[in-house]
């Protein structure tokens, strides 16, 4: 009662209503894809919530502080603030190493499932126009993502990340004409410099993560404003966008989501140990730790550094170090590549129209083959950044596994990207439905061909601006419309594919029913029936029929039973009369 | 409100009530002096249990999917584009004074442009130039070597066998001038040692040439030391030039003399600049 009239007060003074009845109603497709960013979302929001816990506790400063707590080997013992405080945060701080390692693993998952998402978008051909720019937001949100992680990873000015930090400062100090000064002007002086853990942390609670929330509401803004891409299906054109409703089925799923993603998170940050860093010891600039890989995402750019070989060159008396390429020029190139993708894919295609209605990774066996490349070579990379672990467990020389896996890495993403193009090519053009029913014939096809089939490319050319119109030859298609009460409503039904869908919100006219169902149907003829149309049975209603059936077919199975046993009963004594 | 379907109700219930007794469960924990798997674990089953019941919930209890949403497409409206341009654009529109747009355009990149000086001051303080930093190091004629409790080091504390970390005597956290000594046999020496050597004694730079970690693995008897981070190897026996590895520039020796007071002394800074390369690297 309190609620309806606070309600009513809000509304009357900010008329929100006509928004919220139709954000209420905005449709999400359905399809577990779709969910990959959100999960993203999600360990970004524990990422917070744990992160203010940590400042509380964190010191930033590489001052020296005697550690007295219970970590017997290090008490008493002079260490950086920085890192004496994480020590003391996980042994002493109650809950201060479960809120750690959680916050820890919400990183490593926050960026795993920006990867995979970006994957996603990338192979369904989500960043095509008018996605582009949500792309470039995506794929500077990833950039932020990893910076963010490196410097919360070597913030307390542990061995193991005091190298990793030594080894980027040496990257950035590898970069032609200015890589000192750069490096100078992040650290303020000399690696390690006292100014580097409270630069380290300015940056990672504040400049990064503001920028990230900005960029984040900028990502979903668009994202309701274009609203979702959906894959084709029955019922789904790039007029429409076909699943469930905001309002209750995702305000639930979405929030369920929410909490399994948290659930893992504290599972992993209470059960699976992560970044001990009272066990690597303090930083020194004389000590060492091996093995040493840094957290998965830096991997790749670690492997670079081990696999490309001992190359430097020579400028007019200038030296270009050796990490310049693996650690410079192959991070600038893949992300200038993503950036890029897109236009790059239009220039190709000149496809120049809106889409709404998703690839299926098959549908753009280039694309498919580029991607697959790119994916094999960053995940050799990634296994070469562990090369003296491999070494160590097939008990072969480190330099070994170094000389093969340098064939590997431009040798493995040909041949993969090569047979990506080849099956994607053989799924689209064959007849095979899935990679299991591809046949040799399909696969010749798929070799022979040599350009893309005639249709394709003459319906990308014509009408470049207007989105496409799918062609309405399906007979039984109609649209119905009906009162209900005060309102109006209206559904989609293709009764030969036994296909209806509902409009997903009530109009107040009969013309703005009418209106929703041309834009979301053009072309499809509209009829007014009666009443509201028998519902097709929804999950929970054929969970009922089913119940309701099994009911009546046991009842009838009791029944026939009594009935049997009544009449042989009635057999069995002869002594009463029959009836 | 649709009758729920036998047993969804108190599935979602029993969810609730198991995420509840996880927070509880946490709160005791928490109480008792906390415990960090327990913590964890009463913490996941909260979440897990809430995640559950809105799950069911989410799933059963409220209609799935079948809905359609008609999307208006973004290409914009005829005409609108075009009215909004001359919005934009109207007669006294300050877009149409070129030239007053083009002082503005002057002022705010001057503006732009001297907001970026202030970062210069996020340069070292004592204004050393980077290039210099990176080549000099605390080690100059005189400095006494000392290990890494700051003890001075005569050579005789120098074991056959193993390498020994040496700072320069006061300087122990300077992050360019750890170096190592190691007593090889002078016979085996293919190259004379950069440094120089004294009886076999030799000190080189601890930091990779190729991205500055510590190279502290000693393979012992090959007169090799290895990073730990790209497995760079450089053979002290020549010279500590590079022989496998991503590393391309020989470690730079130290040149040594024992003092007056018989501990050992550096007379010179390292042969070049110690740690990864760059630009103006001699």
């Amino acid at each position: 009662m309190i609620l309806d009239r606070l309600a009513r007060g809000v509304d009357d003074r900010l008329r929100l209503s006509p928004i919220t009845r139709k954000a209420l109603a905005k449709v999400f497709p359905d399809h577990w894809s779709f969910m990959l960013g959100e999960i993203a979302l999600y360990s970004f929001i524990a990422l917070i919530l744990t992160g203010v816990y940590l400042t509380f506790f964190f010191e930033a400063s590489s001052a020296d502080r005697v550690y007295h707590g219970s970590y017997a080997p290090l008490d008493g013992s002079t260490t950086s603030a920085a890192y004496a405080s994480t020590v003391r945060l996980s042994w002493d701080v109650r809950a201060g190493l479960l809120i750690r390692q959680t916050h820890h693993w919400a990183a490593v998952v926050f960026v795993a499932a920006i990867v995979v998402h970006l994957i996603r978008i990338f192979f369904t051909g989500a960043f095509r126009k008018p996605r582009e720019l949500n792309w470039l937001v995506g794929v500077t949100m990833l950039t932020l993502a990893l910076a963010n992680g490196f410097t919360g990873y070597s913030m307390p000015d542990d061995l193991l990340s005091g190298m990793g930090l030594r080894i980027i400062v040496s990257v950035v100090e590898s970069i032609p004409v200015v890589g000192a000064w750069l490096a100078f002007l992040a650290l303020g002086g000399e690696f390690p410099s006292d100014e580097m853990i409270p630069r380290l942390f300015v940056s990672h609670v504040l400049l990064v993560p503001a920028v990230l929330v900005a960029l984040i509401s900028v990502h979903l803004a668009m994202v309701v404003r274009q609203k979702h891409s959906q894959f084709p299906g029955p019922g789904r054109t790039e007029h429409n966008v076909v699943g469930s409703r905001f309002w209750p089925s995702y305000t639930l799923r979405s929030l369920a989501l929410f909490a399994w993603v948290v659930a893992v998170l504290f599972a992993l940050g209470g059960l699976v140990q992560i970044n001990p860093v009272w066990l690597y010891g303090p930083f020194s600039p004389a000590e060492a730790t091996s093995p040493a890989q840094p957290d998965w995402y830096v991997t790749w750019g670690d492997g670079a550094l081990r696999l490309f070989p001992a190359w430097e060159l020579r400028i007019g008396g200038y030296l270009v170090p050796s990490p310049f390429i693996p650690g410079v020029v192959i991070g600038g190139v893949t992300f200038l590549a993503l950036y890029a993708w897109p236009f790059l894919e239009r220039l190709r295609t000149r496809d120049r129209r809106q889409h709404h209605l998703l690839d299926r990774p098959r549908d753009h066996p280039v694309r498919m083959g580029v991607g697959v490349a790119a994916l094999t070579f960053y995940a050799v990379l990634v296994v070469a950044a562990g090369d003296d672990i491999i070494a160590r467990l097939l008990r072969v020389s480190v330099y070994d596994v170094l000389s093969v896996l340098r064939v590997v890495v431009l040798v493995l993403p040909l041949l993969t990207g090569t047979l990506a193009f080849l099956l994607a090519r053989a799924l689209s053009h064959g007849d095979a439905a899935r990679l299991g029913e591809l046949t040799r014939a399909d696969l010749a096809k798929a070799r022979d061909v040599h350009r893309p089939p005639a249709g394709h490319r003459a319906r990308k050319t014509a009408e470049v601006d207007e989105p496409e119109r799918p062609a309405r030859d399906r007979p039984g298609e109609r649209i119905e419309l009906w009162p209900e009460g005060e309102v109006w409503r209206w559904r989609y039904r293709d009764a030969p594919g036994g296909v209806a869908i509902l409009g997903n919100r009530a109009a107040s006219t009969e013309q703005e029913a009418a209106s929703a169902a041309q834009l979301a149907y053009p072309g499809v003829d509209r009829v007014v029936v009666p009443g509201p149309p028998a519902r097709p049975p929804g999950k929970v209603r054929a969970v009922l029929r089913r119940g309701a059936n099994a009911a009546m077919g046991v009842s009838l199975l009791v029944a026939a039973l009594r009935q049997r046993r009544a009449r042989r009963s009635g057999s069995d004594r002869p002594g009463e009369p029959p009836r | 409100m649709t009758p729920a379907p036998p047993g969804v109700n108190r599935r979602i219930v029993c969810s609730f009530l198991v995420s509840a007794a996880g927070a509880t469960g946490f709160a005791v924990t928490y109480g008792l002096g906390g415990q960090t798997q327990w913590e964890g674990v009463c913490l996941a089953v909260a979440f897990a249990g809430l995640a559950s019941g809105l799950a069911i919930w989410g799933r059963r209890l409220v209609p799935t999917g079948g809905y359609v949403e008609e999307h208006e497409g973004l290409t914009p409206p005829l005409g609108e584009q075009a009215m909004a341009g001359d919005a934009l654009a109207a007669p006294d529109s300050p877009i149409r004074r070129r030239g007053l747009l083009g002082a503005l355009a002057l002022a705010l990149t001057a503006l732009g442009a001297a907001a970026l000086f202030p970062l210069r001051s996020l340069l070292p303080w004592d204004r050393t130039r980077p290039v210099e930093a990176l080549k000099d190091t605390p080690w100059r004629p005189g400095v006494r070597l000392v290990t890494a409790d700051g003890r001075p080091l005569r050579p005789a504390d120098v074991p056959t066998g193993t390498v020994v970390a040496v700072f320069p005597e006061g300087d122990l956290d300077a992050g360019d001038a750890p170096a190592f000594a190691v007593r090889l046999q002078p016979e085996r020496f293919t190259r004379p040692p950069a440094g120089g050597h004294l009886d076999g004694l030799v000190v080189h730079s601890l930091l990779c040439t190729h991205a500055g970690c510590p190279v502290r693995l000693y393979l012992h008897g090959t007169g090799r030391v290895l990073c730990p981070c790209h497995q760079s190897s450089f053979d002290l026996f020549a010279g500590a030039e590079p022989v496998a590895g991503p590393a391309a520039r020989p470690l730079p020796g130290l040149p040594i003399e024992v003092g007056p007071d018989g501990f050992l002394r550096a007379t010179a800074d390292f042969t070049a600049p110690p740690g990864a390369g760059f630009w103006s690297r001699p």
